[in-house]
């Protein structure tokens, strides 16, 4: 998902644990306690948790850029106060998660350089181009769609403070699926020219949406740890088919096809069964070759970059206002 | 669909302006989102740009109902051409960088706060409503870019340069602010719109507290631009439309 | 060059009247004001609030979770405190 990159190897010595501690920490979990900021946790544990915390706070920063792209092109003033608020929200996400992985003693500072070094990883699914205002649903419907399968059990994971964050993301994540779906909705009501441009976007986002939800359980190493400790509550694999259940049936309201020849009913398990996904496709674009991700990162750079004067400046006004009150408060005594 | 034609009456015309000052104002906040310094501030402006774009809304659907002609807030907003848009230049003016941000959003709102204070005695009793609802969102426009003046002027070397040079480009526009030309006239003397020279004392004493406070000076004015009322506009406002109204323009009679 | 660490704030709000300020989670700002406004504009943005309180993160003391025994526990014990641990006779009426 939004820390499909998780599979990766963490760095970092190898800490043995005291097995007492390890024992009395597994048992909290198995407990269903929360775990908090300063509570006694293994190293691993806080090192997947900055991880995919982190990740998942890049992917809300970055995943700002595709859909900002449209905001001064939204076809409709009500379009684009939905869009608008929508790309404020996941501003607003990431700085949540940014909140929640700083309570693990990681700067935002650090983390940003992480991101911005290229060093720390964000969903495969923003390096996708948003090319026409089809897109803006498909990302809404899909992406987002995608993203609340995988965050309602987050509000159950076992770190108070992600959890907290997460809660409060789903809470308000809910408006942008239904907006999404309602610009799908709206374009396939309407011109053949609109419906074309739905459907085309289908094809390009659908495949990118299924890869969102990571490698599959078979190849992905960590999902055994993070089930154990209750970071992750279902496995990748088993997020995708749900998420896949739930959308078939929209799609086909809509009046669209699926770029799967092999998209199936399966009336034994009741569930949609899909093709192969392109597992190639989705390690190079989490490698840094998909369509967008140098520019991605040299928007997020540059952001940065012409910023610093701006942090820089409050800073030292700050500093400057300080001083001028101590010297105040020396003469006044 | 075409670009539409609108018979301005005196008060179509007013109620026009100020729809289109908040919705060009509000475009160019929003062009931030996912830029901006900090993170706490892409929220910040995208806020301001929303309360933008939600009185740009409101007036344009005031000033259709005025017209009387079934046209939508969407018409008004992408079926018009530059000429025909009334902002005030100085929303049109590229985003450039955060100084030039601040500085912008600290003129206009300090002029707006008090303006709607004002309208909110006006005898069209909708843009009175319109104006009790902008004049708490203004107020804290002001608060917040007023208060990132005062941090930019009185920050580091860097950030005073570009603040004074945004204010010296900036200056100069606001003149447009206080115009009242023959449909300003006949709006005060109908009661419908505050006159603005009641405006001008509280939008000067505003100005003056906050760049004291930023050890900054007001910059003399020897020339004040002139010309988005009369649809006259920079070069600016033409690209910005034709970004906004592409998909309109594109697909005409589409249904979004 | 590693940048100057922007201040945490952590953020409160009352949701309202009569109810108490709750932590909500964390800002950055270089001073008080920017952490009000940043706190309003990031936590507040359905309606959730009516009084915000920000605190510098480092201004808080908290007590420490490996002395939950000593600190916590002893009041365990104190059954008397609570109304279950006297019996009325039911005659006698809600008490």
């Amino acid at each position: 998902m939004y820390s499909q990159a998780l599979n990766e190897r963490i760095e970092g010595p190898r800490i043995v644990e005291d097995p007492e501690k390890l024992a009395a920490f597994q048992a909290r979990i198995d407990a269903e306690e929360r775990i908090e900021p300063n509570d006694w946790m293994p190293e691993a544990y806080r090192r997947t948790l900055i991880r995919q915390i982190s990740q998942h706070a890049h992917s809300e920063v970055v995943g700002m850029l595709p859909e900002g792209n449209w905001i001064t092109r939204a076809p409709s003033l009500r379009r684009k106060a939905a869009l608008l608020a929508k790309v404020q929200d996941e501003g607003g996400h990431g700085l949540y998660l940014y909140a929640a992985a700083e309570t693990l003693g990681v700067s935002r500072e650090e983390l940003y350089e992480q991101l911005l070094s290229g060093k720390a990883k964000y969903s495969s699914i923003f390096n996708y181009p948003t090319l026409t205002w089809a897109d803006i649903g498909c990302i809404g419907w899909l992406v987002d769609g995608a993203a609340i399968m995988n965050q309602i059990p987050l509000c159950r994971t076992s770190y108070g403070p992600y959890a907290r964050a997460m809660i409060r993301i789903c809470k308000e994540e809910s408006f942008h699926q239904r907006q999404g779906y309602e610009i799908m909705l709206t374009l396939c009501r309407g011109t053949p020219e609109q419906k074309a441009m739905a459907q085309d976007a289908l094809n390009r986002w659908w495949w990118p949406s299924l890869m969102m939800f990571g490698p599959p359980d078979s190849e992905s190493r960590h999902t055994e740890e993070s089930m154990r400790w209750k970071i992750k509550r279902f496995t990748n694999d088993e997020l995708r088919q749900k998420f896949v259940d739930a959308t078939v049936p929209q799609g086909h309201y809509l009046g669209l096809t699926f770029p799967d020849p092999e998209l199936r009913f399966d009336e034994a398990t009741g569930h949609w069964r899909f093709g192969r996904i392109d597992w190639e496709e989705f390690k190079r674009v989490l490698a840094g070759h998909g369509p967008c991700n140098r520019e991605r990162m040299a928007a997020r750079r540059k952001a940065h970059e012409e910023g610093a004067w701006v942090r820089e400046a409050v800073l030292a006004h700050a500093a400057k206002r300080r001083a001028r009150e101590r010297a105040q408060k020396i003469a006044a005594e | 669909m075409t670009t539409i034609h609108v018979e301005e009456t005196p008060h179509l015309a007013y109620v026009l302006r100020l729809a289109d000052s908040a919705l060009i104002n509000s475009h160019r906040l929003s062009e931030w989102c996912g830029h901006a310094p900090m993170l706490e501030e892409d929220l910040a402006l995208a806020n301001i740009a929303l309360d933008l774009l939600g009185q740009a809304r409101l007036l344009y659907e005031h000033a259709a109902a005025l017209e009387g002609r079934g046209r939508s807030e969407d018409d008004l907003a992408y079926l018009r051409d530059a000429p025909q848009f009334k902002n005030l230049l100085i929303t049109e003016l590229p985003r450039g960088d955060f100084a030039f941000t601040i500085v912008r959003q600290t003129l206009l709102s300090a002029f707006f706060h008090p303006f709607w204070q004002l309208a909110r005695g006006s005898s069209d009793r909708t843009l009175a409503a319109i104006a009790g609802k902008a004049e708490k969102e203004v107020a804290y426009h002001l608060r917040h870019a007023g208060a990132w003046l005062v941090r930019l002027g009185d920050g580091t070397e860097e950030s005073r340069k570009r603040t004074v040079e945004a204010l010296e480009t900036l200056w100069p526009y606001t003149g447009e602010l206080f115009e009242v030309d023959a449909v300003g006239e006949a709006m005060i003397e109908a009661g419908i719109a505050p006159d603005p020279a009641s405006v001008r004392p509280v939008f000067e004493q505003t100005i003056d507290r906050l760049l004291a406070e930023a050890g900054l000076a007001r910059p003399v004015a020897a020339w004040m631009q002139t010309g988005g009322l009369r649809g006259v506009h920079t070069e600016h406002l033409g690209h910005l439309l034709a970004v906004m109204q592409h998909l309109q323009r594109a697909y005409p009679g589409a249904v979004w | 060059m590693a940048e100057q660490p922007m201040p945490l704030w952590e953020v409160f709000i009352r949701s309202r009247t009569g109810l108490a300020h709750r932590h909500v989670g964390s800002v950055h700002a270089a001073d008080a004001e920017m952490a009000l406004q940043a706190a309003r504009d990031t936590y507040t943005r359905r309606g959730e609030g009516l009084s915000i309180w920000v605190v510098p993160s480092a201004a808080i003391t908290a007590s420490d979770p490996a002395e939950k025994g000593p600190l916590f526990e002893p009041t365990a014990s104190k059954i008397y405190r609570h109304p279950s641990f006297y019996e009325i006779p039911e005659e006698v009426g809600h008490m």
